[in-house]
């Protein structure tokens, strides 16, 4: 990475008795990003953060922030701050003494702190709530509340525990939309943990994806999602069709893959450093399958640059399941597989639209599978 | 009469249930009503009804050994619960927050003191400070009340780490460590985040520690001296020769005082559970 990292975790490891929920993660964070630690519940991602919190402490391994050893470093003392998956707005205290609170932890004098505070309350939209107590807001203000409670601080980085899961799915959309604009306004790091997979492409520069406590992968999110490491990475980031096959081809150009549940073979126009003969799984993408009418009789259609008779596949539609903006239709495609294929709604109707139970084709691309050896 | 379905919440509108309540009340209070109302009677028996006068009033707080007796009672009670709330409350804390050897012995013995019978306590507090740790004999007031407060927090401390020990069970960690990550030191936020959250709990802890101290007579009878005499104790050696208005009288100021506590406390109490709720 060019830019100097902000935080450097480094063969971090934490257990609980026996079990490690995080396991040797070693990870820099750059400053001024906007980071998401992406995992199922129970990988591990809340526990790494809490210890860049400083409100657990790792096991083994050690974590830097801004070059400087945390260790033996309590929460109160590093500069970093926390939105908390509860909010955990104090209830007794009004919004402004919520805000106020760190303020008055580190000695900021009064008048400068009421200006801090006013400050804080404008960038989350809250002005005008400030003697409102925690009891008569909503949850979407609350979030604010703390939210501005911690940036008030002016930390170096700012810890987002699942920021947006407690609310509602309109409300997740525009505080999706706002985080994203706070963080560009204030410029503080920002590292956010996240189950939804949606909420850290759409906010995040760069996502670890973690499972079981191991770091599965760190990439931007359209690497992450077109470039998956493994077959966790790409189930786990949308939807995908994965195919266990044995890699029949292998050049630096070229490569393909055989497959026992799909009649055709899937050629991609890289090679995978792998040898002949080994496992692998290819992942294809429902949106990047084409589906084509299939009359009686008809000859498959000719995808240009492959091999002919591969990356197309006779099938049969199964299941329809209408999204609105997109049709998801399972394809039960020749050798067994089931397929998933997803189609844009462009027009309102189709003059010749798919049914249930019609023959199909199925083709794809050479660019369109990655080819995964784990 | 009206003659639809009643819902749940419409049957206080019906006579039988009314008219229960009613026999409830009565039976409940009926014989405070009725040592309050012979509080004014001028007869000197607590049989006919006489007239009315506040005569037996002014006498009673002209009762030097009765008066000594009240203000015993009140400092007792005072100290007693200040030391019952705090203990309660740190024993309470500490079960909630540490693990520690024995613990489930020791949130078990905890317990002892409130399902102990009186009697016992009282036998086990006499034997103690007349064997084990004697109370000096002569000290200025109030500290010659040592024994019976030392007595009093025992039984009364347990109750508080009870109710402030379910209290804790639903607070937000999370809004500790948030005190933590905003800059509060252990101490800090201790008290800013946990002792409000506990408040409600130490209010009911303490207006219960306040009169389970305040009416205690069995342990009381036990442990104080010859010289220190309680309002209880007191009343019951009155009552020995008759019961006269006046011991009604005096409990009658008891009783308002008491129920003053613990409308005051219920208030507040009410306005904190108000505040914490939903969040």
């Amino acid at each position: 990475m060019a830019e100097k990292a902000l935080i450097r975790i480094e063969g971090v490891t934490k257990r609980f008795g026996q079990f490690a929920a995080v396991d040797d993660v070693t990870l820099d964070i750059a400053e001024g990003e906007f980071f998401a630690l992406l995992g199922p519940s129970g990988c591990g991602k809340t526990t790494l953060l809490r210890m860049i919190a400083g409100l657990e402490v790792p096991s083994e391994g050690r974590i830097l922030i801004d070059g400087e050893d945390m260790a033996g470093v309590p929460p109160n003392r590093r500069p970093v701050n926390m939105v908390f998956q509860s909010y955990a707005v104090f209830p007794h205290m009004s919004v402004a003494d919520n805000v106020a609170y760190g303020l008055r932890m580190e000695g900021v004098p009064k008048a400068e702190r009421a200006d801090r505070v006013a400050e804080a309350l404008a960038l989350v939209k809250l002005d005008g709530l400030e003697a409102r107590r925690p009891d008569q807001l909503s949850g979407g203000q609350r979030q604010r509340v703390a939210l501005a409670r911690a940036l008030v601080k002016r930390p170096r980085v700012l810890l987002l525990d699942e920021p947006l899961s407690a609310l509602d799915a309109k409300l997740r959309e525009q505080m999706r939309f706002e985080l994203a604009q706070i963080q560009d306004e204030v410029g503080v790091t920002f590292v956010m943990v996240t189950h939804d997979q949606d909420e850290a492409l759409a906010l995040a520069t760069r996502c670890a994806v973690m499972n079981r406590g191991l770091l599965q992968q760190v990439a931007t999110p359209d690497d992450l999602y077109e470039y998956p490491a493994s077959r966790f990475v790409a189930d786990f980031i949308g939807s995908v069709n994965l195919f266990e096959g044995e890699l029949a081809v292998d050049e630096p150009g070229h490569a393909m893959v055989t497959c026992p549940t799909l009649a055709a073979p899937i050629y991609v126009d890289h090679g995978v450093t792998g040898g002949t003969g080994t496992t692998v799984w290819a992942a294809i993408r429902p949106e990047k399958i084409e589906m084509l009418h299939r009359p009686e009789g008809g000859l498959p259609p000719t995808v240009a640059g492959v091999p002919a008779g591969s990356n197309v596949v006779a099938g049969i539609i199964r299941h329809i399941a209408y999204l609105g903006s997109e049709t998801v239709y399972e394809v039960d495609a020749e050798g067994g597989a089931r397929v998933k294929v997803l189609r844009p709604n462009v027009a309102r109707y189709e003059e010749r639209g798919f049914d249930w139970d019609e023959p199909v084709w199925l083709a794809w691309h050479p660019r369109s599978p990655a080819v995964l050896l784990s | 009469m009206r003659r639809e379905a009643a819902g749940p919440l419409d049957y206080l509108a019906r006579w039988p249930l009314r008219l229960w309540i009613g026999l409830v009340a009565l039976f409940l209070y009926a014989p405070l009503v009725t040592l309050m109302l012979f509080s004014f009677n001028e007869s000197k028996r607590n049989i006919v009804w006489t007239g009315f006068t506040f005569d037996w009033y002014f006498k009673a707080f002209r009762n030097a050994g009765l008066l000594e007796a009240f203000t015993n009672s009140l400092a007792i009670a005072a100290i007693a619960t200040a030391i019952s709330v705090v203990l309660g409350a740190l024993v309470a804390v500490a079960c909630w927050r540490f693990r520690f050897p024995l613990k489930p012995a020791f949130e078990g013995v905890l317990a002892l003191p409130i399902v102990v019978p009186e009697i016992c306590m009282g036998v086990a507090m006499l034997v103690f400070f007349a064997r084990v740790m004697p109370w000096p004999a002569g000290l200025p007031w109030p500290f010659n009340l040592g024994a019976i407060i030392i007595a009093h927090v025992s039984f009364c401390f347990p109750f508080v780490a009870v109710i402030v020990r379910a209290r804790l069970a639903s607070f937000n960690r999370e809004l500790e460590e948030a005190a933590k990550d905003l800059g509060a030191s252990e101490w800090r936020a201790f008290i800013d985040v946990l002792v409000p959250h506990m408040r409600p709990a130490l209010v009911a802890g303490a207006l219960l520690a306040f009169t389970l101290s305040l009416d205690d007579f069995v342990i009381t009878f036990f442990t104080a001296g010859p010289d220190t005499v309680t309002f209880p104790v007191k009343v019951y050696s009155m009552v020995r020769f008759s019961v006269t208005p006046e011991v009604n009288a005096a409990s009658t100021v008891l009783i308002l005082l008491t129920v003053a506590l613990t409308a005051v406390g219920l208030r507040l109490q009410g306005r904190d559970m108000a505040r914490s709720r939903g969040i």
